[in-house]
């Protein structure tokens, strides 16, 4: 019983712990629609600010690559995709360690 | 479902088109940097390619395509492939996924950058194509329980 109670003091501290890094990191973003952003200092043909200027202007001159957009996929927003390949990868893992049957289990 | 299929018709059918949508998986990866695809895409023709001989041929015999116990570690092996590679930015001093960052002698920083997203794909193919496999074979028993059982030894 000793033993689960710390378990979940663990957890919870755990999860506090990634609560407040995760504010902290909010808060020293950018604040949304702040005119000074780097997001927000290339004007596109539209005339419009936003980071979708930046990478249309230079995705062809920054990788190279002639389809916009792998470049933004595969480049700019890496670190996206990388959290997509995480989560097929966490369902199948899922069910693998759920639903696959193991030799002693058949017996 | 996973039964062989008894018609000879479906078999050969299936057979010979599974070699063309794996192909055009391949196509769509390899090419994404020019025309619609990727590694998400591709990744799931290649598996829609195996998955196909999985229903017909039935999934013991369908194992020489790709076994279930190596399907999984090769899912891991796509996912590591890609964020491996921010990890060895890393340690050029680049920002993770910056793949400019990476000095490749005789390559312009674009050209390096162009590469960088090719491995990203590639990791993406893989780690898509075989976790969707490893999903099928953990989802879909089949109906003969005996014999001998060459997918399921991954851990014991």
């Amino acid at each position: 019983m000793d033993m689960s109670k710390g378990k979940k003091i663990l957890g919870f501290l755990s999860l506090l712990s990634l609560t407040i890094l995760l504010l902290v990191a909010v808060d020293s973003l950018p604040k949304r629609g702040l005119p000074d952003a780097p997001a927000h200092q290339v004007i596109n043909a539209a005339g419009n600010t936003g980071a979708g200027a930046y990478f249309i202007q230079s995705a062809y001159e920054d990788a190279a690559t002639p389809n916009m957009v792998t470049v933004v996929l595969g480049d700019y927003r890496s670190f996206d995709t990388l959290g997509e390949v995480v989560v097929v990868f966490a369902a199948a893992i899922a069910c693998y360690l759920i639903l696959r049957r193991r030799e002693d289990e058949e017996k | 479902m996973t039964n062989p299929s008894q018609s000879l018709i479906i078999k050969m059918v299936s057979r010979t088109l599974a070699t063309f949508i794996q192909v055009f998986g391949i196509y769509v990866i390899i090419h994404g940097h020019y025309s619609p695809g990727g590694g998400f895409q591709g990744g799931a023709l290649l598996a829609a390619g195996i998955l196909l001989i999985r229903m017909t041929e039935g999934r013991e015999e369908s194992q020489p395509t790709l076994a279930t116990a190596i399907a999984t570690p090769l899912a891991s092996l796509g996912a590591v492939i890609f964020a491996g590679l921010g990890v060895v930015i890393l340690f050029f001093g680049g920002n993770y996924m910056d793949y400019g960052a990476v000095p490749v002698p005789g390559m312009e920083v674009p050209v390096v950058r162009y590469y960088g997203i090719l491995i990203v794909e590639v990791g993406i193919g893989l780690a898509v194509m075989t976790g969707l496999v490893s999903i099928f074979d953990d989802m879909v028993r089949t109906n003969r329980q005996s014999g001998p059982d060459m997918g399921r030894g991954g851990m014991s």
